[in-house]
């Protein structure tokens, strides 16, 4: 079983001076598994997150991701994992083409499977009619979809997701989340957080995390069973007000 | 490499689709060489003065004469008392009177010695000045054609030539100081904006998190605007040669040379400024009060470093743009090479590479 954890943080903490973000998390997560990671603003999902794919240095503690250790392996973790962000991730003042043969190009995939790729896009969402168009004319919706598939260009094995439904219509939401299922059956790894409780329930696990601890850790079906309750929104507000 | 030049292709993207940053990058050159060339200017040319001449001899007539015919003034009336003096220079059109003494040429033949007052509008201190310059001169010339015939036994005559700029046309001093003022606005100014730009779309989290190493997305950032500063560089050098006739006596090596060193160090404060700001805002507001106001009032390329106060000419020392002028007036003006200018370009150097790792410094610090 232990081949199979492409993350592992152990007692992972981050301080800022007094501050304690992140305070010695315990966690692991499974290849293709969809996990939620959720919190409050301010509980330090971000920072945890941002320890994890190699933009902050941990102040103590261990963790690897995808078999890389994140204090003496940065680099090859960066290789390894696709991340979009709340902020729309792309360039606006380039085209649908020319962003994908960007993010594309950074991640060191030949001009050849970026075409292919781009090929292949374009089939999947239908962008026919838009791959010329500048990505800032199209509506949030096509945006997000388009990062979410831009992020998974260079095949990572984990894709780390950063509140990335933030302000799109429910609609818009489902639709993003069948391609999250998606991509988590073809056995890419997907680490999301999110704000949205009825999200978390469609994660295979989820953690909560409150200031800077995580206070629970489990399947969704079980969480709300430990509980006592019927939502996960219920489980947030419980764990949330101590 | 590869993706490298990917990157640099994208940043060209980004500017060449944004009309503005396109309109300062190369709008602005020109505009400022046609403005400080053309507009604005030292020189004095048909200023309107106004004349009191209490004698009305042949002497008297014959300095007016030559006054009048002169492009500097233009005698626009004659006054009879000095009661009137002070209504004509409130009025504001006249810059100047001349007062010719009573029984001047008498006074002249007699005692070798007649008096003319020259008052001067002082509300512009410049122009004054140089008003009372030309006139002093007019008159002494016009003593020293008198007097040939006539030998006098001891006298001193100055005669004082203007050097390197022997027309003292203004656009001369302008060019190396709007040279400046541009090199440092797009390099510095325009790369501290494109990477605060990418912070605050969240791009810049992206680039990082991409295998792409922190230094290859500065260098693609500054790569562009090195580029871009160098065409600037060359466009108003060419501008003013063929429109304002501007010699350029030292090596054009050199001048280029120099002109990216300069380059090089405004790129580094631009990723100084962009480290320590958030917003385009910030980083706008930072470059225009923290570079631009030093270089347009502090480098030397306006007011003079000799006549600051004590402390404003320490501070003048620590700006790059005032030893860059040094060189640039150095190289277009008196043709001198390297042998003469090393100091200043050792200064140069130095606080490029001081720059460089301050903002190396900073840059990882943020990082972290």
């Amino acid at each position: 079983m232990k081949n199979n954890n492409v993350i592992k943080a152990e007692k992972l903490t981050k301080k800022f001076g007094d501050f304690t973000a992140v305070n010695a998390i315990i966690f692991e997560v499974k290849k293709g598994e969809i996990f939620g990671f959720l919190g409050a603003n301010g509980a330090g999902k971000t920072t945890a997150m941002k320890m994890l794919i190699g933009i902050s240095i941990p102040t103590s503690g261990k963790a690897k991701v995808a078999g890389y250790d994140v204090f003496t392996d940065p680099e090859n973790i960066k290789k390894n994992i696709g991340y979009m962000s709340q902020k729309f991730s792309l360039y606006d003042d380039l085209t649908v083409k020319e962003n994908i043969t960007f993010f594309g190009g950074i991640y060191g995939l030949s001009r050849k499977e970026i075409k292919a790729k781009r090929c292949q896009l374009v089939e999947e969402l239908g962008l026919e009619e838009i791959v010329n168009e500048l990505v800032g004319s199209l509506p949030l919706g096509w945006k997000q979809k388009l990062a979410f598939s831009v992020a998974l260009l260079h095949e990572p094995k984990i894709i780390f997701l950063d509140e990335p439904t933030g302000g799109v219509d429910p609609i818009t939401r489902r639709q993003f989340w069948e391609m999250i299922y998606k991509t988590a059956n073809n056995g890419t790894t997907v680490f999301v957080t999110t704000h949205y409780m009825d999200e978390a329930e469609y994660c295979d696990r989820v953690s909560i995390m409150v200031d800077g601890r995580i206070e629970a850790l489990d399947t969704p079906k079980k969480l709300k069973e430990q509980f006592n309750v019927n939502s996960m929104n219920d489980v947030f507000l419980k764990l949330a007000r101590g | 490499m590869k993706r490298f030049i990917g990157f640099l292709k994208k940043e060209f993207y980004h500017i060449f689709r944004d009309k503005r940053s396109l309109f300062i990058l190369f709008g602005m050159p020109v505009a400022q060489i046609m403005l400080f060339g053309f507009a604005i200017t030292n020189e004095i040319n048909n200023v309107n003065i106004a004349i009191l001449d209490k004698s009305e001899d042949v002497t008297t007539k014959e300095i007016i004469n030559k006054i009048s015919s002169s492009t500097y003034f233009t005698i626009e009336q004659f006054i009879i008392n000095e009661a009137e003096i002070e209504t004509i220079f409130k009025k504001g059109k006249i810059k100047a009177v001349l007062i010719f003494e009573k029984d001047f040429s008498k006074n002249l033949i007699k005692e070798n010695n007649a008096s003319v007052q020259i008052i001067t509008d002082a509300t512009d201190p410049n122009t004054a000045s140089t008003i009372s310059n030309y006139a002093n001169s007019m008159l002494q010339k016009y003593q020293q054609e008198v007097n040939k015939s006539i030998e006098i036994p001891y006298q001193i005559i100055p005669k004082s030539r203007m050097i390197f700029n022997q027309e003292l046309k203004s656009v001369f001093m302008f060019v190396p100081g709007v040279m400046t003022i541009i090199l440092m606005l797009v390099s510095a100014m325009m790369t501290s904006i494109s990477i605060t730009r990418e912070k605050e779309l969240g791009t810049m989290e992206i680039l990082l998190v991409s295998p792409l190493k922190p230094f290859q997305v500065i260098i693609g950032k500054v790569v562009p605007y090195i580029f871009l500063s160098i065409i600037n560089a060359i466009v108003i050098v060419l501008l003013s040669i063929f429109i304002f006739e501007m010699p350029v006596q030292g090596s054009l090596l050199l001048l280029g040379v120099e002109s990216v060193i300069f380059i090089v160090n405004a790129l580094s404060l631009g990723i100084l400024i962009s480290t320590i700001s958030a917003t385009q805002q910030t980083a706008m507001m930072v470059s225009l009060m923290g570079l631009m106001l030093p270089v347009i009032l502090l480098s030397g390329f306006i007011f003079p470093i000799n006549s600051m106060p004590e402390i404003l000419q320490v501070i003048s020392n620590v700006i790059p743009a005032t030893w860059y002028i040094i060189i640039l007036k150095g190289i277009m003006l008196k043709g001198v090479g390297l042998a003469i200018i090393w100091k200043e370009t050792l200064i140069l150097v130095a606080m490029t590479l001081f720059f460089i790792a301050l903002s190396i410094k900073k840059y990882k610090i943020r990082l972290e």
